[in-house]
């Protein structure tokens, strides 16, 4: 059992390392310029099927732009959203959770309300409108999906602190005479950082999904950007003859999100954290 | 028994209270709402013309407490798009989406309960394993994507299934599995962990002493036990798809609630989408409040605390 699950650890981190070097050096990794379009070569197929190109590994796209071009770019969309969105929710989320967990009483009633009405609010629809609203850019889109996704980093937040703020070394630092902001920055935040981590490995790839879905929809990261979910949104029309359009994009969404959840479940195990997060 | 019932009451009223407030706030986020409707190319009249002709001119107090006093007896208004009252554009097209939930949890339940046992019967083999691997694949897929991959399978090159509309009970398989796919892991899951702990009990221990069948042991005692939290994250997730079918319905041009509200987001008909996010919240909190009530039935250990 061990072993096999270390293995997941293994690949999930190989998996989402490999795709953060591919987003950092997308530049160097293509020859082509993933906006420049090229209407005489439009839909050739990757370099293995009948009628590719040596110079298209990945074949071009409806508007004849390079496709290894613009899902080595896409990589950078999705890891920048992934990586933003858990920022942002992270710091709102660990915030109330800790704050609850750690005053308890009115203020904890309080805050458990904030994640129920939160929990209530419909996810995908509110961010649709938000994003419709405010207009599209990947900065909406990032602080939409941030201020929607911090409720999982809440609860856990919270169980853990009320799970440490009892114990042995809380209670030394507070008869040693330390001051409430030392306790919950010093002695309780390093204490609950391994559920939180795994945590974020989850909202990490909720992220991702959603921005593609946002995307998809048409409210989402505003094309020409090459965002994954863009891009199959713009290859659907053609996904009945050339089904590759679609397939080459989503098993990429497909697989990094599968990593994200392997490295996650990984870490979960590692850490002994199994029934907090 | 009396108090818990009223305090979870109270906690849904709540939540309905700050859904509505948020819902009204949520379309006076782009500053003026009169400039969105008019839409990019009108002048400056046209924009007065409508701050006029929806009430926009009133102050923001006002409107707030004219819309919820509607809102309370289930008038939403004119839609700005549709020449139809919102409460009818709804109503016509709830169906179809409670059909498509209700497939989906279906199919969920059928996938996730003989999986989340077997799991826990087999917990630490291969088959465990191979199971939670399938869970974590299932977690990955974009469901949108999977969508339009079954949709080039199972309706052009099989030819087995339609590719879009309402028509038959056909027509709800493929949307209906792409929805289950995203509340698999989570039923999956819970169900292995609960029937993991139930089978340690010690009520099972007693039920093989007294020389039970292990089908019996299985089925009526440990499964039994292991329901109740699957019967409470079955309501979180049915109200999670509900929420979810905006994108399959869209996909599989389905005309439920989630494409009308795709469709008045991208016409800018506020009065519906309002609606339809008030009413899928509300839905979710009777169906958790729902789900806490049966679990306070089962269990009068919830009710003491």
């Amino acid at each position: 059992m061990r072993g096999w699950r270390s293995a997941g650890l293994w690949v999930g981190a190989f998996i989402v390392g490999f795709t953060l070097l591919v987003a950092i050096f997308a530049p160097m990794l293509s020859a082509h310029d993933p906006f420049a379009q090229e209407l005489s070569r439009r839909l050739i197929p990757p370099i293995w099927m009948e009628g590719g190109k040596p110079e298209h590994w990945l074949g071009t796209d409806q508007l004849g732009r390079d496709y290894l071009a613009r899902l080595v770019y896409g990589a950078r969309i999705s890891m920048l959203i992934g990586i933003m969105t858990v920022v942002t929710s992270g710091l709102i989320g660990i915030s109330l959770g800790v704050a609850g967990g750690f005053f308890g009483g009115r203020i904890d009633d309080v805050i458990l309300f904030i994640i129920t009405a939160r929990l209530s609010i419909p996810l995908i629809l509110v961010a649709l409108a938000v994003v419709s609203l405010v207009g599209s850019s990947l900065t909406v889109v990032v602080a939409t999906l941030g201020l929607l996704l911090w409720e999982r980093f809440a609860v856990v937040a919270r169980v853990a602190t009320m799970q440490v703020r009892n114990l042995d070394y809380v209670a030394a630092a507070w008869s040693a005479g330390c001051s409430q902001p030392y306790i919950v920055m010093r002695e309780i935040l390093p204490n609950i950082l391994s559920p939180l981590a795994v945590v974020a490995t989850l909202e990490m790839a909720l992220a991702i999904l959603l921005e593609a879905a946002l995307s998809f929809l048409g409210l989402g990261v505003p094309p020409p950007l090459p965002s994954w979910g863009l891009m199959i949104a713009e290859g659907k029309d053609y996904m009945f003859f050339s089904a590759w359009v679609i397939m080459v994009p989503g098993l990429s969404l497909f697989a990094l999100v599968f990593g994200i959840n392997l490295l996650g479940d990984g870490l979960r195990d590692l850490l002994k954290t199994g029934r907090v997060a | 028994m009396l108090q818990f019932l009223a305090r979870r009451l109270l906690v849904a009223l709540l939540v309905c209270i700050t859904v509505l407030t948020f819902a009204f706030a949520l379309t006076r986020l782009s500053g003026d709402l009169a400039i969105s409707i008019a839409g990019p190319n009108s002048t400056a009249a046209d924009i007065e013309i409508i701050r006029k002709a929806y009430g926009l001119d009133r102050p923001v107090i006002q409107q707030f407490f004219d819309w919820v006093g509607r809102a309370m007896v289930g008038d939403f208004g004119q839609s700005y798009f549709f020449r139809e009252r919102v409460a009818k554009l709804i109503g016509d097209r709830l169906p179809i989406t409670l059909t498509l939930g209700l497939v989906g949890l279906g199919i969920a339940l059928t996938v996730a309960l003989p999986l989340g046992v077997i799991s826990a019967l087999r917990e630490g083999r291969p088959i465990d394993r191979v199971i939670s691997l399938v869970a974590l694949l299932g977690q990955a897929m974009p469901s949108f994507w999977l969508g339009l991959v079954l949709m080039i399978t199972f309706g052009l090159h099989l030819g087995w299934l339609p590719i879009s509309g309402t028509g038959t009970w056909q027509h709800f398989v493929m949307p209906g599995t792409v929805l289950a796919f995203s509340a698999i892991p989570a039923l999956m899951r819970l169900t292995r962990s609960g029937m993991i702990d139930a089978m340690s009990a010690d009520y099972i221990r007693t039920a093989r002493a007294k020389g039970l069948s292990r089908a019996s042991i299985i089925l009526k005692h440990a499964a039994r036990n292991a329901a109740m939290p699957v019967v409470s994250i079955a309501a979180v997730q049915l109200g999670f798809m509900l929420g979810g079918s905006i994108v399959i319905e869209t996909v599989f041009a389905l005309h439920g609630v989630g494409f009308l509200a795709w469709e008045s987001i991208s016409k800018n008909d506020f009065p519906t989408v309002q609606a339809v996010v008030l009413l899928l919240a509300i839905i979710y909190t009777l169906l958790t409040l729902g789900a806490d009530m049966l679990n306070a039935v089962l269990d009068p250990r919830l009710r003491a605390s």
